[in-house]
């Protein structure tokens, strides 16, 4: 117990850490949006307006003042939790990220679930039989993955799953029959039709994550497995593996709880951030799947030029970043004793 | 010399010059290297890719962009290796052609960002205090974004096209670099020669430049070559949704992003440009792999 305000003091001092990185990056999706070509004043009004109206409108958004007031002001929008309005959809921006961003979360989960059971083992497997065909194998499968662009595997897959098998889905989250026959919960059609009971449109759902979730797994699978096999050579190369082989205890026993035990820490850290580097793959899977989340919202406004929605959402991935990496240092700091 | 007296030459306990030494140092490396196949494999691969980039125009039988329209998404034949495109184009000219602009891109990148962030990472660790945490809240800050999207941010900001992709990769890239570089920094400062280079008078910046970056450039090489798959990665991946390199420019994620449309009929049109971008970026990573062996010796 005397130890735990020592622990404290150090996670607040990481805590402390994240407005200043919140700030900065809330300046530089700011100074992104002064520096862009588009007049946002002639995305409002359109370029046929008469000069007082874009005068007072270029008032009224304080676009007049100069630069560290509009900062002022774009901060204080901020913290009253206005984005702005999207100019394609015509709602506040925080109303549509709230609407897309279930999508990709649940995305996202499905596949680092997937890369969670399937790269453990192959890491683990890998380090214990080191040199052997098997980890060269999982080597090349895993650098194939960090190699590979998630969009030409996504329209590989839909190639020869949907079109040349059949047996897979095409795009989007559901089927044209089933879409809004379930009530919006948390916005996670899996979840939202399980807890309503519809397991018709359940299962039709969980089919259509199935694909861009494996695709979006596959990337993180490779980053997972690749760490955990480099952390359990560490650990096997340990004195207290070889005092537990002295002791005449079995391999998958020294393995599982003496090895992979002690990695299990590290291992978290990795995981979430592999969890927050699939925020990144999501925006080029969702575009090739049309999956309606944060990734496909963001890819449409920028292709409409629509800037307050392109800014909001990706203030909003950077947010979500910032939070998964304090998570992942936090876990690390209260979860290894060694870290005092 | 012959071989063999070349080889003892490299290979001598006793080295009689600096450059021997730094030679026989290299060649053992080589040959660490060397006996790493998937390194090898990765290492000749990307040769192949530079030198095909490099010459081109000799080795492709077609202008990238001239235009066939009787003669669109023909399946490959003799005549057209690759099969043809959307506009009749030829697919393994344009495919060829890509090379050089991915690649392109990729130096231009690694140009403005591995000297950037060397110097910043070296300055921040080396004069430590204030200087160290400004710089270091900075990279925090741009670190804090995922790559992809940042760099979306920033092209959308400017105006999609090759020039803007580079700056907004090489935006996204330096962090990395300064971190690695600070980190090295901070071992090599409080080593003895450090000290005597100071009593000797030396200033900061003759210390940092001549005494200090030197001994980070093996990891920062590393580091360069496992990114250069990351690179070709967001390069594609801002060419796909339209960001990056514009039409009729024959870069491969941009290739991929104006014939996905065809994929049902005529696969190979965007298949073929997605598997060069694999090739190349499980190339470097190869090779990238292979030399974090040699280099590194926390890996060994």
């Amino acid at each position: 117990m005397t130890l735990l305000p020592a622990r404290l003091r150090r996670i607040s001092g990481t805590i402390a850490s994240v407005p200043i990185t919140l700030f900065g990056l809330i300046l530089v999706t700011f100074l992104i949006g002064r520096v862009m070509p588009i007049d946002p004043v002639i995305a409002i009004v359109g370029d046929h307006a008469p000069p007082d109206v874009i005068a007072r409108v270029r008032t009224e958004l304080g676009l007049d003042r100069p630069l560290i007031v509009q900062f002022g002001i774009y901060l204080v929008r901020l913290l009253h939790g206005n984005l702005g309005s999207s100019v394609m959809t015509t709602h506040p921006v925080t109303q549509d990220i709230a609407t897309y961003f279930p999508a990709t979360f649940e995305l996202a989960t499905a596949a680092i679930i997937l890369s969670i059971v399937l790269g453990i083992p192959l890491g683990v497997i890998a380090a214990a039989r080191q040199g052997s065909r098997f980890d060269h194998v999982v080597r090349v499968v895993s650098l194939a993955g960090q190699s590979i662009p998630v969009f030409v595997l996504g329209l590989i897959f839909l190639l020869i799953f949907y079109v040349k098998l059949g047996i897979a889905p095409g795009t989007g989250q559901i089927d044209v029959g089933y879409d809004g026959l379930v009530d919006r919960i948390t916005g996670m059609l899996v979840i939202d039709s399980a807890i309503e009971g519809q397991w018709d449109v359940f299962w039709d759902a969980l089919a259509h994550l199935a694909m861009p979730a494996i695709i979006l797994a596959y990337f993180s699978l490779a980053y997972i497995t690749r760490m955990t096999r480099a952390f359990m050579l560490d650990a096997l190369s340990g004195e207290y593996i070889v005092t537990a082989r002295a002791k005449g205890l079995s391999g998958a026993r020294i393995l599982w709880r003496h090895a992979f035990g002690n990695i299990a820490v590290p291992l978290v850290t990795v995981i979430a951030l592999a969890y927050a580097g699939l925020l990144e793959g999501a925006v080029l899977t969702e575009t090739v799947f049309s999956w309606p989340g944060l990734g496909l919202y963001l890819t449409v406004s920028l292709l409409n030029a629509d800037m307050n929605a392109v800014l909001g959402a990706t203030l909003v991935v950077g947010f979500v970043y910032v939070v998964l990496n304090l998570m992942a240092d936090i876990a690390y700091r209260v979860l290894d004793p060694r870290v005092r | 010399m012959s071989e063999t007296t070349l080889r003892a030459w490299l290979l001598t306990e006793t080295p009689q010059s600096r450059r021997q030494a730094a030679w026989g140092r290299s060649y053992r490396g080589w040959l660490l290297f060397r006996r790493n196949k998937l390194a090898m494999v990765g290492l000749v691969t990307s040769i192949i890719l530079v030198l095909a980039s490099l010459v081109a125009p000799l080795i492709t039988p077609y202008d990238p962009s001239a235009q066939n329209l009787a003669d669109r998404l023909a399946p490959p034949t003799l005549a057209h290796w690759f099969g043809t495109d959307e506009l009749g184009r030829d697919l393994y000219t344009r495919v060829i052609y890509g090379g050089r602009i991915t690649l392109g891109m990729v130096v231009a990148v690694v140009v403005l960002v591995a000297p950037a962030g060397l110097l910043v990472g070296s300055m921040a660790g080396y004069l430590g205090g204030f200087v160290d945490r400004a710089m270091m809240r900075v990279t925090d800050v741009f670190l804090a974004f995922p790559r992809l999207i940042l760099a979306l941010a920033f092209v959308a900001a400017l105006k999609p096209g090759i020039t803007s992709a580079v700056f907004a990769i090489a935006l996204t890239s330096w962090p990395a670099y300064a971190r690695l570089a600070r980190a090295d920094t901070l071992t090599i400062r409080h080593t003895d020669y450090i000290a005597a280079m100071r009593l000797t008078g030396a200033w900061s910046g003759r210390i940092i430049l001549r005494h200090v970056i030197p001994l980070c450039l093996s990891s920062v090489i590393v580091r360069v070559t496992l990114d250069m798959s990351g690179i070709i990665l967001t390069a594609a991946g801002l060419g796909f949704l339209g960001m990056g390199a514009q039409p009729p420019t024959p870069e491969w994620g941009t290739m991929i992003a104006a014939t996905r449309g065809y994929i049902l009929q005529q696969w190979w049109v965007p298949t073929i440009p997605g598997v060069a971008i694999l090739i190349a970026s499980l190339a470097f990573n190869l090779l990238g792999d292979g030399m974090r062996d040699v280099l590194d010796p926390k890996q060994r």
